[in-house]
């Protein structure tokens, strides 16, 4: 066996590794959030929808109106007016309604900032959360989570999925129950697929805030790749014609 | 190492294009990072157009809000309302002044380079960056015309304690004071008859 | 207009000429009359490549300085600072994240190439000591700049390294404490990291990359044969195999970095964090001193060490495992008692163990890399420290022992 198939098997794995390095990452084994940052309108829902629903407790403190308005084409206006907070300037950075000390007493613990949940979670993990949550006395909020047992965050989302019910498999001695499904016992405003989109425009709007430059990185990409892959292609022309000499 | 049959042309081509398009290419990878200086987003926030209330500004006086005049860009603005007589005085200090009509583009907007050198509809209202062109300080506001002790006919104005620059009520530097040029007028626009934003120029203008 | 050009030129290169005379006999000696053996193959790229990325690290790294705050309340958002408000700051960041696990890949499989042809033997063994040097410091410097960005795997990671110190018997928890300035990684941590990482170590690295040049001229660089190219030299007292490597291997390794960026765009403009494991999740949440993660875990260049100190069931044991993996690189000059330096004519032997060593480096990291509390997993990672450790603790013995082919006196060309 030479050594340039070691090399060429050596090379081979490492490629199939980095392939593989994605797919590896999915943990969890839930379904996939299929969002895609570049869907503009989808991000556009999705800021509307966290507006409503989302800012009076989690802060985006990294992001920027004047930024937004940019990367979703708004104007000042349109976004004062439909994705802001009272008194929040252009050049401000997004921040909850929520008075700090409120939330430590009402919540037990501080909403956590959102900026980068989507990266630090990844928009499945998000996604799943948004659609998991099922009605429990036992909490104080009322309210649980699969994706996150003993949250403290109410379904604030619960006009629009309407409210779920989790369905327990028989528990083995000495643990808790599991929850084995979550059942729609009271529809909301949404259908199952119109919520479904609502979660998904919600996280692809999250993932928008947890990397705004992705939209210009991936455009900016194709050039990049594009020539250097011509430069590479120079190059090598270059070295041939020098290479002539050696024998 | 064989170097007859050499073909010296097609190496040079091929050299000189390597040369080339590797060489915009580092200048294009250049670009990027001479950008990360220009002012952040934060800096743009911080150095954004600011807005002034001007209706109780009485005759005569400078705008102060909380003690201390507006900034912009970390700059003292000097918002003045002037009367009718300093305005009528303006044109007696031409001979006295280095640049009286303003020439010096540098100095203000075009809707500023006249003879009061703010806008023709709001003569009254006097707008200027309150640092001396001369080595930076802060000159004081003599508004009133009378005899001063550097100036024996003066007509208001300002006056710089540090090199003893004067400048009038327009903000035009005398003759004779090391400042070189007049102060500066910022661009401003009236979003309504009492409300200055000082950092934009009206919709339109140069 | 040309000919005043080429006389301006010459002039200037006279007038510096004679005013450091030793300038063109330095540029001769190490580019157009440094001979390097004609048969470099695909693992002779590293070298060079190591090289930019080490350039690339350090002018991305100086333009992060210029925006980074490097103190505990700042830090995490002055780095968010810079992927959104500063303009571009997000590819500069993109290119020095990156980099960093390159400048790994790059090294691992650099020095891959030196186990395979044997570059550390006589008389390279000082190369082959100042390059493991670089990779120690390397793995300061990298460690350091992780816990720069201050989230949670930064703080985590940095307290579970900075404890293994406390490992040591007498000295070890004054020595923890000296190491954070604190009793736990701090502000204090932090901003001294910042100065090791910025200043201290490039100096140090770039004085041991020059030395490792400098080294490497004075006997000539191996080849993938093995063969001496300075025992055949043709009447001037150039080596036979010989090239200049200016303009051959200019030009060649021009390729070579412009193919290596074209991999480098694609992962820094589509994957910048490749699936997690460039930039870690965890890392993007700000360090919590209250909050231990599920997972801590190093980044993957570490991680075949960490495997190792993991499954050795004592800590004091395990520290000494891990640096002891690291140290036995140092030997390898001496625990080779084989006359032949490339693989290509050793036996098979050789081979096994060399790809014996690769699969137990990468099974290690990818243990290193998971939660590590699966006992069978803990037991294979036992067998593999072990058969990593033999490799070079038996190397003299089966070095001796394999079969060898003649090796030719003059070089050959495969591709």
């Amino acid at each position: 066996m030479t050594k340039l198939n070691l090399t060429k098997l050596g090379l081979a794995a490492v490629l199939a590794l980095g392939a593989a390095a994605p797919a590896l990452a999915n943990e969890g084994g839930m379904p996939p959030a299929n969002t895609k940052v570049g869907n503009i309108p989808a991000v556009q829902r999705g800021a509307r929808l966290y507006f409503n629903y989302c800012i009076g407790c989690h802060s985006l403190k990294y992001m920027m109106y004047s930024r937004m308005a940019d990367d979703l084409g708004l104007s000042e206006d349109q976004v004062r007016a439909n994705l802001s907070v009272p008194g929040a300037k252009i050049g401000d950075y997004v921040r909850s309604t929520m008075p700090a000390e409120g939330a430590q007493a009402w919540f037990g613990k501080a909403p956590p900032d959102l900026s980068l949940e989507a990266r630090a979670k990844g928009p499945d993990w998000i996604y799943n959360y948004l659609k998991s949550f099922y009605i429990d006395p036992a909490r104080p909020v009322g309210w649980n989570n699969t994706v996150f047992p003993g949250a403290s965050m109410p379904n604030v989302l619960w006009e629009l999925q309407g409210v779920q019910h989790a369905e327990f498999a028989a528990a083995k001695p000495g643990e808790d129950a599991r929850v084995e499904k979550l059942v729609l016992a009271q529809p909301g405003r949404q259908s199952a697929q119109e919520f479904d989109e609502t979660a998904r425009d919600i996280t692809t709007f999250l993932q928008y805030v947890g990397e705004p430059a992705a939209l210009q990185r991936e455009k900016l990409g194709v050039w990049v790749v594009l020539y250097l892959a011509f430069f590479t292609l120079i190059a090598y022309a270059l070295k041939k014609e020098f290479w002539k000499d050696v024998h | 190492m064989a170097n007859e049959g050499v073909n010296h042309g097609r190496r040079r081509f091929l050299t000189a294009t390597t040369a080339v398009v590797g060489g915009a290419g580092v200048v294009a990878a250049a670009v990027p990072f001479i950008k990360t200086w220009l002012p952040s987003a934060r800096a743009k926030t911080a150095g954004a157009p600011v807005t002034v209330d001007i209706s109780k500004l009485e005759v005569g006086q400078m705008l102060v809000v909380g003690g201390n005049v507006p900034e912009w860009r970390g700059q003292p603005i000097w918002i003045i309302h002037r009367s009718d007589e300093q305005l009528a005085a303006l044109p007696s200090q031409d001979p006295r002044l280095k640049d009286p009509k303003s020439e010096n583009a540098d100095q203000q907007p075009k809707y500023a380079q006249n003879a009061w050198r703010s806008f023709e509809q709001h003569k009254n209202i006097m707008v200027l960056v309150g640092i001396c062109t001369h080595l930076g300080c802060s000159p004081k506001f003599h508004g009133e015309l009378k005899p001063e002790p550097f100036d024996e006919q003066w007509k208001g104005g300002f006056f710089c304690p540090c090199h003893k620059s004067r400048f009038d009520m327009a903000g035009r530097v005398y003759d004779g004071v090391p400042a070189p040029t007049n102060l500066k007028v910022p661009p401003y626009k009236f979003a309504d008859e009492h409300t200055l934003v000082i950092g934009v120029d009206p919709e339109g203008a140069a | 207009m040309a000919n005043v050009i080429a006389r301006a030129v010459a002039g200037v290169q006279d007038w510096v000429n004679y005013r450091a005379p030793g300038m063109m006999p330095a540029y001769r000696k190490h580019l157009s009359e440094y001979w390097a053996p004609k048969n470099f193959n695909l693992w002779y790229y590293f070298g060079s490549l190591a090289l930019l990325v080490l350039v690339n690290q350090i002018v991305t790294g100086i333009f992060l300085t210029m925006q980074f705050k490097p103190s505990a309340a700042e830090a995490f958002a002055s780095v968010e600072y810079i992927m959104r408000d500063v303009e571009w700051g997000w590819l500069v960041r993109y290119m020095h994240s990156t980099g960093a696990s390159l400048f790994f890949i790059v090294v691992y499989l650099h020095m891959f190439r030196g186990l395979m042809y044997g570059s550390y033997q006589k008389p390279r063994e000082l190369v082959w000591l100042l390059g493991m040097l670089i990779y120690l410091v390397l793995m300061a410097e990298a460690f350091m700049g992780y816990v720069l960005p201050w989230g949670q795997m930064s703080f985590w990671g940095a307290k579970v390294i900075i404890s293994l110190f406390g490992a040591i018997p007498v000295v070890g928890d004054t020595l923890v404490e000296w190491i954070m300035g604190d009793y736990l990684p701090s502000d204090a941590t932090l901003n001294r990291f910042f100065a090791l990482h910025v200043v201290a170590l490039p100096l140090v690295l770039l004085l041991l990359v020059v030395l490792h040049l400098f080294a490497l001229h004075e006997v000539g660089s191996n080849n993938p044969d093995g063969v001496e190219i300075k025992k055949n030299k043709d009447a001037s007292g150039k080596p036979l195999d010989g090239i200049a490597f200016h303009p051959y291997y200019t030009v060649k390794d021009l390729f070579g970095a412009s193919f290596f960026m074209l991999i480098a765009a694609f992962i820094i403009f589509f994957e910048p964090t490749v699936g997690g494991l460039f930039l870690e999740p965890d890392n993007f949440l700000p360090a919590d001193r209250l909050v231990t993660p599920a997972h801590i875990k190093p980044v993957w260049y570490y991680t075949p060490y960490y495997a190792m100190l993991r499954v050795v069931p004592s800590k004091l044991g395990g520290v000494c495992v891990m640096f002891g993996a690291i140290a036995l690189l140092f030997f390898v000059p001496w625990l080779d008692k084989s006359k032949v330096k490339s693989v290509r004519y050793r036996g098979w032997l050789t081979k096994i163990m060399l790809a014996l060593l690769a699969v137990c480096f990468v099974w290690l990291g990818k243990i290193g890399a998971g939660p590590g509390t699966d006992p069978v997993e803990t037991q294979i990672g036992r067998v593999l420290t072990f058969l990593y450790f033999a490799f070079f603790i038996t190397m003299p013995v089966w070095s001796k022992l394999d079969k060898t082919k003649p090796v030719p006196e003059r070089v050959t060309m495969h591709d």
